[in-house]
């Protein structure tokens, strides 16, 4: 067969379907996948407006405009969004609010996959006791009431960008733990990890160099689908007030702000609201036609 | 005299059944049971029987992929039964396995390249440099393009994937080779290519071979000895034209009934088997094989058949061979 795929490209034929990698596969599948299609645009234009909007709107996030006719501007040439409580430009804040819910979104998503992937390497691979421990505790962390604990943490640990990802890696590895213990309970038992056994592979080989990369393609699945969940946690942490501080903009702390003004202003709410809105439904749907697109069998 | 490089005695393989409310064992499948053999330096012994004798855990135990539950492995004159995986990490260099799947042996997220060098790479084998060159050198070796070292296996074919295999498991120069049924899984035309390169193999490379199978035919072409194994033990065992002119097990005649003579003058009487394969969980009384022996005798549903040594190197366990 490899011979074969390298006389069709010699002859410049297309390749067969067999002949896809299977990163090659899972785009195309991916393609033609409408749902996941949806997300990708709603996630690239969400990602425009918050890296290229500022380079085209340049008005500063943090700067007030003074006197009280500053206050609460409708939308306006000079604020396209208008301005806030503070008199300062909505739009610009709305920019750099997304970076910062985005970053959170991404380093924690990803930190807690890791996170959640060690544990269940080690939990899978080893069985047994380790797998005891590790497993009873990763319940435990299920069924800690998050909010309460949430609360006392921020006060303990203080409030910043830091914090709230460690505070949501804290209470989000769990899920990932338990997937991949689930996968590498089964890829275990394959031969090719016998083959490593058998030409004197560590545990640490086996667990890095052969089972966590079979992995991989679920966790990106499951990383995805967790940026949206981590970007509604950094909201909910900043409704209650322990999230990113003043003067610092987020998503979630500008709809925490708007609250009080509801009736007022109520578009304080609903800019905010909506881009959260867009881009943990984006990442879901993008996230759902990966996995699709992966495996479709794939319970996730 | 042939040095023997291995041998095992005894050796005892039993998987816990846990079950109940506290996962107590409540019962073992004796997956292998007291089995002894050896195979001299550069010699193929063959392993023979039907799927779920033993023959696996036999060949996995005997390299400690899974540890005995009894009896003795001697590799070269040392007990390496007890060894731990560290101690045995130096060893693994000089005893390899090749596997039946040519699908699931292989990491599908890993460049055939890499699969070749990782025993090197875990071994710290030469410089990089050094390693890639062995790598290249190997995949010709086996009959493979060099050039193919950035593909990965789901690019192969069933036949390739097994030369990958071989590759994987004799770049490190090893003494012994554990062959897991290596054709078995390949198409009929295949298999002769994949025959030809192992027992070319041997002779370049001075390699010992343990052959399981099932294909007698296979066996007869590649073995100097055989063994033949029932529901966790071995019946017979005996150097290969002995074995194949002169089986003395029944269950051994029953296996070679099966197989066309190509010699028309020798007649053989065909003996038919019964029934299916006992469970190890609760293998019979006695002689395993009485359930399905058409020479079944009381004794032999008390007492369990010895081996004996019938000529010189021809040894079976079955009570036909002491009456009288
Ligand atoms: N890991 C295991 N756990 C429990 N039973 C096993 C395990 N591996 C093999 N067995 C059982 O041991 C017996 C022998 O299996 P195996 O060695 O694979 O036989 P063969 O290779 O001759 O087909 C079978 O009954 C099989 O079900
Ligand atoms: S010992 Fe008895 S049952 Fe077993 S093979 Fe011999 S004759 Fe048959
Ligand atoms: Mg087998």
């Amino acid at each position: 067969m490899a011979e074969k795929a390298i006389e069709a490209k010699k002859k410049g034929q297309k390749k067969s379907s067999e002949d896809y990698t299977y990163v090659g596969m899972v785009f195309h599948r991916l393609t033609r996948h409408k749902l996941a299609m949806v997300g990708a645009f709603m996630l690239i234009f969400i990602l425009l407006f918050v890296f290229v909007g500022p380079l085209i709107w340049r008005a500063n996030p943090n700067t007030q405009i003074e006197g009280l006719g500053g206050l609460f501007n409708p939308a306006s040439r000079a604020h396209p969004l208008g301005t806030d409580d503070y008199g300062r430009d909505v739009l610009a804040r709305m920019f750099f609010g997304g970076r910062i819910s985005l970053f959170i979104g991404f380093i924690s998503a990803i930190s807690s996959t890791l996170v959640g992937a060690l544990v269940g390497l080690v939990a899978g691979y080893y069985g047994g006791w380790s797998d005891n421990i590790l497993m009873r505790f990763t319940d435990a962390m299920l069924s800690i009431p998050t909010f309460p604990l949430l609360i006392a943490l921020a006060s303990v640990l203080g409030k910043g960008v830091w914090q709230i990802i460690l505070v949501i890696v804290v209470f989000g590895w769990m899920t990932d733990a338990r997937l991949v213990r689930g996968l590498v309970l089964s890829l275990k038992e394959q031969e090719y990890v016998e083959a490593a056994r058998a030409i004197g592979a560590s545990a640490n080989r086996i667990m890095w160099r052969h089972l966590f990369p079979n992995t991989l393609a679920v966790l990106i699945v499951s990383t995805t689908i967790g940026i949206g969940g981590a970007i509604i946690y950094e909201a909910s942490i900043s409704f209650l007030g322990f999230g990113v501080q003043a003067p610092f903009a987020s998503w979630g702390n500008m709809l925490q702000n708007a609250q009080q003004f509801i009736w007022n202003s109520p578009r304080l709410i609903i800019y905010p609201g909506l881009a959260i809105f867009m881009t943990v439904l984006g990442f879901n749907f993008f996230g759902d036609g990966l996995r699709d697109a992966i495996d479709p069998k794939l319970k996730l | 005299m042939a040095t023997r490089l291995v041998e095992v005695q005894n050796l005892k393989k039993w998987f816990p059944i846990k079950g109940g409310v506290f996962g107590a064992t409540i019962a073992s499948v004796k997956a292998v049971d007291e089995v002894s053999f050896f195979i001299n330096q550069g010699e193929t012994l063959s392993l023979v029987g039907e799927s779920g004798s033993g023959k696996t855990t036999t060949g996995r135990t005997m390299l400690k992929l899974l540890q005995p539950t009894g009896g003795k492995i001697i590799y070269k004159g040392k007990d390496i039964t007890n060894l731990t995986p560290n101690q045995m990490r130096p060893l693994r260099r000089n005893m390899q396995i090749m596997f039946q799947d040519p699908y699931g042996s292989l990491n599908p997220r890993m460049p055939v390249g890499d699969i070749i060098q990782e025993p090197l790479d875990v071994h710290s084998i030469g410089t990089r440099k050094e390693r890639r060159q062995a790598v290249a050198t190997m995949m010709e070796t086996v009959g493979l393009r060099p050039e193919y070292e950035k593909r990965y296996p789901h690019e192969f074919s069933g036949g390739q994937r097994q030369r990958i295999g071989v590759a994987r498991a004799l770049v490190i120069n090893p003494e012994l080779l554990v062959l897991d049924e290596p054709i078995s899984a390949l198409d009929v035309s295949i298999q002769s290519q994949i025959i030809n390169l192992l027992q070319e193999l041997q002779q370049r490379l001075d390699l010992t071979y343990l052959f399981i199978a099932h294909d007698l035919a296979v066996v007869r072409h590649m073995s100097d000895r055989v063994a033949v194994m029932y529901l966790g033990k071995i019946v017979e065992t005996a150097e290969n034209d002995e074995l194949f002119d002169h089986p003395l097990h029944p269950y051994t005649q029953a296996l070679l009934s099966a197989v066309p003579v190509p010699d028309p003058e020798v007649k053989r009487e065909r003996i038919i088997l019964q029934g299916d394969v006992p469970s190890p969980v609760n293998p019979p009384s006695g002689c395993h094989f009485r359930t399905r022996c058409p020479y079944a005798m009381p004794i032999c549903k008390e007492q369990e058949p010895l081996v004996i040594e019938v000529a010189p190197g021809h040894t079976a366990a079955c009570h036909l061979l002491t009456k009288k």
